[in-house]
């Protein structure tokens, strides 16, 4: 029925406190929305905007949450989902590909033990496939928080790039 | 107004400037095909099935888009045009759950209508729809997600003409839907079950939730006695879906028809609105004379109930307590009706015809029962009541006419008017005057709060006391008025506001193809019925009289208060933050 | 780098990217001064007479564009520098936005002294956000300076630069998307007119330039020997970054004089194909462009002569395939990206990229018919005749010129 049920307050106070420096540094522009919604999910260790963050922010800045659900599920760097600590962004563009990328991809998933969309069972690791971030010099590469690491055409280099996380 | 000479088929025409070449192929009879062109809404250019040659343009260009120029020279019936359109038909074919026949938009679908004008057999592409579930949770509008086509109809409705933005896109590419964010059920959103989206959507994937065969049911039922009452809009629009005149009074037909269906009395809500009047005048007036909380504000329009309990549940005093004419009808059906006429209410069913989805959710409501058994059983939309009628077979346009049965038979003009914008507040200014100054009042008509501007504005002197009154339609003009009392800035005295552009006439339960100049046709049409009708107030309506003399004494009055008004709550939203 | 030609790239690892002094002890903001002792106009026409042609994809005449903007009238003007650089192979603006970044912003000053704007956006990809440090330093230290904020060099004219990022979305390179994600919505395209020029971001006339375009600018203000406009000829005049990538041993970023052949950049700059193998195919502009196969390697690359060849320039990027790949299999990693990309708003990329993805996998199954042939063929053609925006128009060039250049492709042998 037309009865919304009432939640306890979900979010904890110093993660709104964030989001409202976050929300003072676009001057609370609603326009902004995506480059605030990118800073927010930077924030979480699991980088994802949660559902009630984003109640936050649509209420505080007068956006409708329909605009932010939108952005969400519209932009591939945001996420409404949980992803991991650690994000693996394997390239599925052409130049990857042609320079074996696909071998980059099955040696994470051997030493992980997961596939695309999957999480390690510690939260840390997910295996996520994207287009062309531009790292087309230094293909097959694979891009984890922001951070490109490049040239991965042995089995070595993976795992040598794995274990600087652990 | 600057013209520009352009050909369309080699056929030349002249047309103002700005015009479209969609609306300057059709002065010249040429239907370009479309799916998410609306006349009423701002382009979208989305489906593309509109795409027409241009001479010297290296693409095709979208026909809704696509202002004209001096010297176009417009093809629509190109080879490339046409393979183009049929392509372009035959992909989202592909992608549309095709059980067609079971649908409930079946023959009233503008992407079946394609598919036939376009003699589409032996689709080259494989389906690729996938199964989904029907969402079906709430009593008003049910939503069909494999039926959609991605049009954006309806998003534009909710959001750019309501403002609630309850739908919207989400994802991309081939992923891409309508939905609500996070997928919730519309009843858990800003949603308030308006319908307008039903009434944009060119197929089958948001509809009004179908209760005829509950009315079929109980028609066939020895046991019930079976009433039914009709809605003061529904006499001008149920005639579109038989091919009449656009806004065709077809008041006596209609009746006939209710009464071929089996109903055994049919009742005029028009009596009902003239009720409400009588009450809502007093309310009123109460309010004025004792410092009750004013602006006080119409509640007939269930759809802005729902808003305003839903977006300004602080502000749930302002609104009147009087029933709306449908709810206020159930218990004098089931409480004066049963007595006079000997019938057990228990034995009673009560169905109502209502241009609008909002109005089921308000019959459901637990305030508009009595013992957890409602005063309104059923609400069927205009479009169901237009199933019902085919259903039996009626020739609907050749109907002999009949009259509404007593003792609910008689309404006033200003119950006419109800399914206007600012019919309503025209209908209570006309007893308000009488009652508070015990004068005649001259002049019936109050112009400025009659047509489709957004808020209108009218002052009435009654004898020395300015009362100042607004009327806004839709709810993006409702939140204007909303933000005012919030502010402190609104100096209005009562205000009545209609959740649906046009108010009733244009309301979400209302024929499919349901545009602003069909709504102009209807309102004039129920001006036009009132200029008529021999009783134009409320309280000069000689049942109306009766009603208070044999049942409930005068209006206001202890029995009136226990059935004839209720109240609101404000709901908790999901997330609310301090 | 190509150590051959530097006039873009001129000041590429001659300065400290992050200390705006640095710049300056190069000549940095020189161009500024000159160009605010000139007329708006004579700016415009001196990038006309120069040929410089939009380095986004379009190939826009750039002096033209900048005069038009210049002329539209509006109390508050927008310029926009696209770095949503999406195309698979393209990574040249990265470049320049890493190794030169004071450059880009003093060229989107002059941008908006050019004009009469007052904001100037740069729209960055979220897939260059380790970029974005530098480049917001390089803002504040340019404000800093006063060459960004009111009366700039005493001029009275006042321009102010915010970064923005994208987040994630091909389309947002078009400029309509783009603008609709920077005002805070998803980044679906729209319908033209209304035009850019006239109503772009918050409704105001707004002029888009890709990073290079602009890059361009400083050097040409101070080009006394007229260096630029005497590399290449005709339509292609000056200095072009390309992007090389795919098979080749040395990938990068090089700068070329217009009129440099394909093999000179794919053998010479670029290091020939990995192991020698044999050259299968280039695509030309990343994803969206179109393909071509060895016949083509001793075209100069011009805008005239790769169009004879039927392919264009588009984003600089040359994407060389060799013989591991099947034309069959390039043409499935490209429909991948695009059914991944299209913002799905319009009906023929939506469902086109789709299908069209469908009958590839049955075509490289071996399952495909004749009248799947002619499918493909009549949805390439729809959405490239009738789709909302560029993305849907472009997306099928790489198929479309495969069923030219390599028909046995699709050959799917007898008849029905």
């Amino acid at each position: 029925m037309l009865t919304a049920h009432k939640q306890d307050h979900p979010l904890a106070k110093d993660f709104t406190d964030k989001i409202d420096g976050i929300l003072t540094a676009h001057d609370n522009d609603p326009t902004q929305i995506v480059n605030i919604l990118l800073d927010v999910q930077d924030l979480t260790e699991l980088h994802y905007v949660p559902e009630p963050a984003a109640y936050y922010i649509a209420q505080k800045i007068g956006v409708k949450i329909t605009t932010i659900y939108d952005c969400l599920t519209f932009y591939s760097s945001l996420s409404e989902h949980p992803r991991a600590k650690y994000p693996i962004q394997i390239c599925n563009s052409i130049v990857c590909r042609v320079n074996d990328s696909d071998s980059v991809f099955s040696h994470l998933k051997e030493l992980l033990g997961i596939d695309i969309g999957e999480v390690t069972y510690d939260g840390r690791f997910t295996l996520e496939s994207v287009p062309c971030f531009g790292a087309c010099d230094q293909a097959p590469a694979i891009r984890i928080n922001g951070k490109v690491y490049g040239h991965l055409d042995s089995h070595q280099k993976v795992l040598q790039l794995l274990d600087t996380f652990i | 107004m600057e013209m520009v000479n352009i050909t369309i088929n080699n056929i030349p025409l002249q047309v103002e400037k700005g015009t479209k070449i969609i609306e300057a192929a059709k002065k010249i009879n040429i239907d370009i095909p479309h799916l998410c062109y609306h006349p009423d809404q701002r382009v979208k250019a989305h489906c593309r099935i509109c795409s027409v040659e241009v001479v010297g343009k290296r693409r095709l260009l979208a026909a809704c888009s696509t202002d004209v120029w001096e010297g176009m020279e417009v093809h629509t019936d190109t080879p490339i045009v046409k393979d183009t359109q049929v392509g372009i038909l035959q992909l989202i074919l592909a992608d549309h759950d095709q059980n067609c026949l079971s649908c409930p938009r079946n023959q009233n679908c503008d992407l079946q209508k394609l598919c036939s004008r376009f003699n589409i057999q032996n689709p080259p592409l494989p389906n690729i729809n996938k199964p989904q579930p029907i969402i079906d949770t709430n009593p008003s509008i049910v939503r069909d997600p494999a039926k959609c086509i991605k049009c954006g109809r309806c998003i534009r409705a909710c959001k750019d003409v309501q403002g609630i933005a309850a739908l919207t896109y989400a994802n991309r590419s081939d992923k891409i839907v309508v939905t609500t964010a996070y997928n919730k059920p519309m009843e858990d959103t800003d949603c308030i079950l308006c319908g307008q989206c039903s009434l944009v959507c060119p197929t089958g994937a948001i509809v009004e939730k179908d209760d005829t065969q509950k009315v079929l049911d109980v028609l066939l039922d020895p046991t019930k006695h079976v009433v039914v009452q009709v809605a003061p809009s529904i006499r001008v629009s149920l005639g579109d879906a038989f091919n009449l005149p656009k806004g065709a009074l077809v008041t006596g037909q209609m009746v006939t028809a209710l009464k071929m269906l089996g109903f055994d009395r049919v009742f005029d809500t028009n009596f009902a609105a003239d009720l409400t009047i009588m009450e809502e005048g007093a309310e009123f007036i109460d309010r004025l004379q004792h410092g009750g909380k004013l602006p006080m504000i119409t509640s007939c329009s269930p759809g802005w109930v729902n808003f305003i309990e839903k977006h300004y549940g602080n502000y749930i005093d302002h609104l009147s307590s009087t029933k709306s004419p449908m709810s206020i009808f159930g218990p004098v059906m089931k409480i004066y009706y049963a007595q006079k006429a000997g019938i057990d209410p228990k034995d009673m069913v009560t169905v109502s015809i209502m241009p609008c989805t909002a109005k089921k959710f308000e019959a459901a409501r637990p305030e508009m029962k009595k013992d957890g058994t409602p005063y309104v059983d059923i609400v069927l939309t205009t479009r169901e009541l237009t199933k019902l009628i085919k259903y039996v077979g009626l020739n609907f346009e050749n109907l002999t006419e009949s009259e509404f049965d007593s003792p609910h038979s008689i309404g006033s003009g200003a119950g006419a008017i109800f399914g206007n914008t600012g019919g309503v507040m025209e209908a209570a200014l006309r007893t308000v005057y009488e009652k508070f100054t015990g004068k005649t009042l001259e002049k019936l008509e109050f112009e400025s709060v009659r047509g489709l501007d957004g808020i209108k504005e009218a002052t009435l002197n009654l004898e020395g006391t300015e009362v100042r009154v607004a009327v806004a339609h839709t709810l993006k003009n409702a939140r204007t008025i909303m933000e005012q009392i919030k502010a402190g800035t609104c100096n209005y005295h009562f205000i009545e506001i209609m959740a649906c552009p046009g108010g009733c006439i244009g309301g979400g339960g209302q024929p499919i193809g349901t545009t602003n100049a069909i709504r102009r046709e209807r309102m004039a049409a129920l001006y036009e019925l009132d200029r008529k009708l021999p009783y134009r107030k409320s309280h000069e309506n000689p049942e109306i009289i009766a009603l208070y003399d044999e049942f409930f004494g005068k209006p206001a009055s202890q029995k009136a208060h226990e059935l004839l008004h209720t109240h609101y709550h404000k709901i908790k939203k999901e997330y609310e933050f301090e | 780098m190509s150590n051959e030609i530097r006039f873009i790239t001129k000041n590429f690892h001659e300065y400290d990217t992050s200390s705006i002094d640095s710049y300056i002890g190069i000549g940095g903001f020189k161009a500024l001064q000159k160009a605010v002792s000139m007329d708006g106009e004579d700016i415009a026409s001196l990038i006309a007479k120069a040929g410089v042609k939009g380095r986004g994809g379009a190939a826009y005449d750039m002096g033209r564009k900048w005069s038009q903007a210049r002329a539209v009238p509006g109390e508050r003007k927008v310029i926009i520098c696209n770095a949503d650089e999406g195309e698979p192979c393209t990574f040249k603006d990265r470049e320049l936005i890493s190794n030169d970044p004071f450059n880009l912003i003093e060229s989107m000053i002059i941008a908006g002294y050019t004009v009469r704007a007052q904001d100037g956006y740069i729209y960055m990809r979220e897939e260059y956000s380790h970029l974005r440090p530098l480049l917001q330093k390089a803002i504040h230290q340019t404000e800093a300076k006063g060459f960004l904020g009111k009366n700039i060099l005493g001029r009275g004219f006042e321009f102010n630069i915010h970064l923005y990022s994208g987040a994630g979305a091909y389309v947002c390179g078009e400029g309509t998307a783009l603008i609709r994600s920077i005002e805070g919505k998803a980044g679906r395209p729209r319908m033209k007119p209304p035009f850019i020029k006239q109503s772009g971001l918050f409704a105001l006339p707004t002029c888009v330039n890709n990073v290079e375009s602009l890059s361009i600018v400083p050097h040409l203000l101070l080009d006394e020997k007229n260096f630029y406009i005497s590399q290449g000829s005709g339509e292609s005049i000056g200095t072009k970054l390309v992007s090389v990538g795919g098979n080749v041993r040395h990938p990068g970023v090089f700068e070329i004089p217009f009129g440099t052949t394909v093999r000179e950049i794919i053998y010479n700059l670029a290091g020939g194909l990995q192991d020698d193998r044999k050259l299968r195919l280039i695509q030309f502009g990343g994803a969206s462009g179109k393909i071509a196969n060895s016949d083509i390697l001793d075209t100069p690359y011009t805008y005239e002569d790769l169009k004879k060849s039927g392919v264009t320039v588009g984003s600089g990027a040359i994407l060389v395939i060799d013989d591991r790949t099947s034309v069959l299999d390039f043409l499935r990693i490209t429909q991948e990206f695009f059914s991944h990309e299209s913002c799905g708003q319009c009906t023929p990329c939506r469902e086109g990229n789709l299908h069209i993805k469908l009958l590839l996998n049955k075509l490289a199954k071996g399952e495909a018919k004749h009248r799947d042939i002619d499918t493909l063929t009549k949805i390439a053609k729809i959405m490239t005749m009738s789709s909302l925006c560029g993305l849907g128009e472009s997306a099928q060039n790489a198929l479309l010129s495969a069923m030219r250049v390599f028909p046995e492709t699709f050959d799917v042998g007898g008849a029905e």
